[in-house]
């Protein structure tokens, strides 16, 4: 009966004792301990939530850096293209320039070809009428000498003369 | 060469250890045997003597050296008697060895002497004095090695706090990183499950509650001075722990708990029978706590006591061999057991708890 009869003694200092170690420990220890433990659980959460956060950023940047890449890209393309078109108008638009060019020098070469031709022409006809003109007048002047001659050639022309 | 593995093996070196400790521990009691042996068969082993003086509350702490016999050291008595206060050293009742009667120590108030245990104010003639009314409120070996068990407590997590203070925000380390995954069991598997977001404001008592049993559960395993004591097994100390707990429960106790017990939701015709039913509830529940672990401690106690009392009963330091091993298993036992009526007696108290302060009732 010793065994389940509870000493009034070790009762009363078990209270006083636990009562002290749940104030000690509670104030000193479970308090801190406890505050330490959910302290870092919080940052370890945090610490995830921004990892993670960071991790789709970075594809967020990732996907824009790679459409940029991609416009960039596109963009080269069409530089491209427009400078090699630009270079074929320009030769095109060249060489036809180069040909209308051409063919009004030759044009023009012709003009003036002809006009000196044209110019040559009218001197050398001119020369060859002072010439004419010349040889006429001497040979003229020398078959001119008599009047018989004169005459012979006057009835001549008048014979040839037909009305 | 199977002996020879077996005779390296690790399992069997623990068990040699382990065997070694507990005849170190038995030794003394050893050699009183053989001491009372040699006097003669004039007073036979008696292992409820034995047994109960371990397992009850004493005067003395016993302090067993190896092949150096036993000693007993003095407490503090503490008499509250109806005369006043009276203080003096134990060592005043000690019995003297080969000497029958119990020594009668002269104080100021009344004479005292030990009976069975217990302090008496005795009369003239060495007769209990039934007249005087003594309170014994002594440091006795119980209350002695609590405070032991107290102060192992209050060394051990100051040196853990310590750790959270000079590591702030890193991993825990030494001492911490062992206890750490403990407090954590208690309050994510033990207070959250049962109590839920309240569990903050109770999460001081449980701790305590559970790290107060476990370390006296565990000291009272060591088989030597200053552990081997039965504290936890102590009807008085889970007594006074089922009572902090009952008063937690009833003043945490929302209007739903209170419903609950008072106007069940059953035919009203039933309340005669309900009501009377729930208020011894209220008692019950911390009842069984304080007896589930007195009884598991005690049990333990002298299961192991009753195994090292046969060799004393056989007489023959041959029964070692069967009782050693068995002591050890039994030890094993123990353990986990120590564990798990510190994590029984936590859990079984958040539930109340949790049932005392849930909000929707079915």
């Amino acid at each position: 009966m010793d065994l389940v009869t509870p000493a009034l003694g070790l009762v009363f200092w078990t209270t006083i004792s636990f009562g002290i170690l749940l104030f000690i420990l509670g104030k000193f220890a479970w308090k801190p301990i406890l505050g330490a433990l959910s302290d870092r659980e919080r940052f370890i959460e945090d610490s995830l939530q921004k990892a993670e956060a960071a991790k789709e950023e970075m594809s967020r940047l990732t996907n824009e850096n790679e459409s940029l890449l991609k416009q960039a890209r596109a963009e080269r393309d069409q530089i491209l293209t427009d400078a090699r078109k630009v270079k074929e108008q320009m030769i095109v638009d060249a060489k036809e320039l180069a040909h209308k060019e051409g063919a009004r020098m030759i044009e023009l070469a012709r003009v003036e070809i002809n006009n000196q031709k044209a110019i040559a022409m009218a001197d050398v006809k001119n020369q060859v009428a002072t010439l004419s003109l010349d040889i006429a007048e001497k040979v003229l002047r020398k078959q001119f000498e008599d009047h018989q001659k004169q005459d012979e050639l006057v009835s001549q022309l008048l014979k040839e003369v037909k009305l | 060469m199977y002996n020879s593995s077996i005779l390296n093996s690790k399992i069997f070196n623990t068990f040699l250890i382990s065997a070694l400790f507990l005849l170190l521990g038995v030794m003394p009691k050893l050699s009183i045997a053989q001491e009372k042996a040699a006097e003669g068969a004039e007073k036979p082993f008696d292992p409820k003597e034995v047994v109960f003086e371990h397992i009850g509350d004493s005067h003395f702490w016993p302090v067993s050296i190896p092949l150096m016999g036993e000693h007993f050291l003095s407490l503090p008595v503490i008499l509250y008697t109806d005369k006043g206060l009276e203080t003096f050293w134990s060592g005043h009742l000690l019995k003297e060895e080969g000497v029958k009667e119990e020594p009668v120590y002269k104080g100021t108030h009344y004479s005292y002497k030990l009976e069975e245990g217990k302090i008496h104010a005795v009369n003239e003639a060495g007769e209990v004095d039934k007249a005087a009314k003594v309170y014994d409120f002594s440091i006795t070996r119980n209350v002695a090695s609590m405070w032991l068990g107290m102060i192992v407590l209050l060394i051990v997590f100051f040196a853990v706090t310590a750790g959270y203070k000079k590591r702030a925000g890193k991993a825990p380390k030494g001492i911490q990183a062992l206890l750490e995954p403990v407090i954590l069991f208690v309050r994510d598997d033990v207070a959250i499950p049962n109590i839920g977001i309240k569990h903050v404001k109770y999460m001081p008592l449980l701790l305590t509650i559970f790290f107060f049993i476990l370390i006296n559960n565990l000291l009272g395993l060591v088989p030597f001075f200053p552990g081997g004591f039965n504290l936890t097994g102590n009807i008085a100390v889970t007594m006074v722990l089922s009572v902090i707990v009952l008063v937690v429960i009833n003043f945490s106790g929302n209007k739903y708990y209170w419903k609950h017990i008072f106007t069940p939701d059953i035919p009203f015709w039933l309340y005669p029978i309900m009501v009377p039913v729930e208020l011894i509830g209220i008692i019950s529940k911390p009842f069984a706590l304080m007896i589930r672990l007195f009884a598991n401690i005690t049990a333990g106690h002298i299961i192991v006591l009753s195994l090292i009392s046969l060799i004393f009963i056989f007489k023959t330091a041959w029964m070692s061999t069967v009782s050693v091993p068995f002591v050890v298993f039994m030890d094993m036992i123990e353990l986990l057991v120590a564990f798990l009526q510190a994590f029984i007696f936590t859990m079984l108290t958040s539930l109340f708890i949790g049932m005392a302060v849930e909000e929707h009732h079915h």
